[in-house]
């Protein structure tokens, strides 16, 4: 019984509008409702605005030490020495993202060939 | 209705004559821009996963409009695949989407209008929250005036959605298998210009320590909490943070 719901075209739509979409929007939803109060110069807000730097910052550190698909076959220590160099080559270029961002790649890249090379 | 762009008069008006439209406009025009293109790196990343997991069109198009924050469709689609049941998917991907609702909470009093700007203009742009333009409307929004900055982000994460959105398409029909490398690549370009342009967001000293502690605390939590690790990550690094610059700014008061 369950198998033949989970075959039918339109049950992954389901899935989508209530486990994707109300899952995650609901959450927005709430963020209004709860930061509609808040004092743009208050304390409140500054402590709110840390735990939201603080979760992205964890999903940073996640997605660069535990990544998925192949760049998890790459070595840890590539991967954050990329990191590494492009938020270095970000501040000496007195942060300019787009060169910051360039530079881990071409790291990446030229880490990963050296690799391939030498393997 | 009216012709849109840069056919509108421009010499009369001052900076804050501009109506809502002339800001969203705006807004579009600011979304091509380095982020919407990392985005779209990013998602043409995930639209290669979606296929080689064997979503179809329909269905991943579905999830990058509606979900709209990479993290949970990454999460959905592992849970559509595994044959998950729609609670447990439902609570799995809540988990992962914990991240906005402070992300929002942050955002709220920067965009709206007190006393003009009405909830459901509010639950609407909440759709476009995601970390991309939440990190773009934390560094630009404040340089707006007031009234400019809902037409702005609307305009703005709208461009971006919909840009990204038939570029995931695109990616889905044209690219069988990428090459490993070029995978791995686009992978790493989200972490990276998260890391910067967060980091250029900061515009306080608690932010720059919320940061420091979530990039130390999300991987232990991870490895000891896994499921809640990012909320935890959140709540303590973001209170450790706060509290120890709290007490640099105004002492033990």
């Amino acid at each position: 019984m369950g198998d033949l719901v989970a075959e039918t075209w339109w049950w992954p739509y389901v899935m989508i509008l209530v486990a994707g979409w109300l899952a995650t929007d609901i959450w927005r939803w709430l963020g209004v409702f709860a930061g509609g109060r808040l004092r743009e110069d208050g304390e409140l807000l500054i402590w709110v605005r840390c735990v939201a730097t603080a979760l992205v910052a964890g999903v940073i550190s996640k997605l660069i030490l535990f990544p998925q698909g192949v760049l998890a076959e790459t070595p840890l220590w590539l991967r954050l020495a990329a990191t590494a160099f492009g938020f270095a080559v970000f501040f000496a270029s007195r942060q300019r993202v787009f060169v910051g961002v360039l530079a881990a790649e071409a790291f990446l890249i030229s880490g990963w060939l050296l690799l391939d090379a030498l393997g | 209705m009216s012709p849109s762009g840069d056919t509108s008069p421009t010499g009369a008006e001052t900076h804050d004559a501009l109506s809502g439209r002339q800001w969203m406009l705006r807004g579009a025009r600011a979304a091509i821009s380095i982020p919407a293109f990392i985005l779209t790196a990013a998602f043409v990343g995930y639209a290669g996963l979606a296929r080689e997991t064997g979503l179809t069109l329909g269905e991943t198009l579905a999830m990058t409009g509606l979900v709209w924050a990479l993290p949970s469709v990454v999460v959905l689609t592992g849970a559509i695949s595994s044959g998950m049941g729609l609670i447990p998917a439902g609570i799995a991907v809540a988990l992962a989407s914990v991240r906005l609702m402070p992300m929002t909470m942050a955002l709220m009093p920067i965009i709206k209008v007190p006393g003009k700007t009405k909830n459901w203009q509010m639950l609407l742009a909440s759709h476009f929250v995601a970390v991309t333009a939440w990190v773009y409307a934390m560094k630009h929004l404040p340089e707006l005036p007031r009234e400019a900055r809902l037409p702005f982000f609307v305009g703005f994460g709208s461009a971006v959605s919909s840009f990204v959105f038939c570029m995931t398409g695109i990616a889905y029909l044209l690219v069988e298998r990428m090459p490993d490398m070029v995978a791995g690549a686009l992978v790493l370009l989200t972490p990276v210009y998260f890391l910067c342009s967060l980091w250029g967001a900061a515009r306080l000293n608690a932010d720059k320590a919320a940061m420091i502690a979530g990039l130390v605390l999300g991987p232990v939590f991870f490895l000891y909490l896994p499921g809640l690790d990012l909320l935890w990550t959140g709540l303590l690094g973001g209170t450790i943070a706060y509290l120890a610059t709290r007490v640099m700014r105004r002492g033990l008061s």
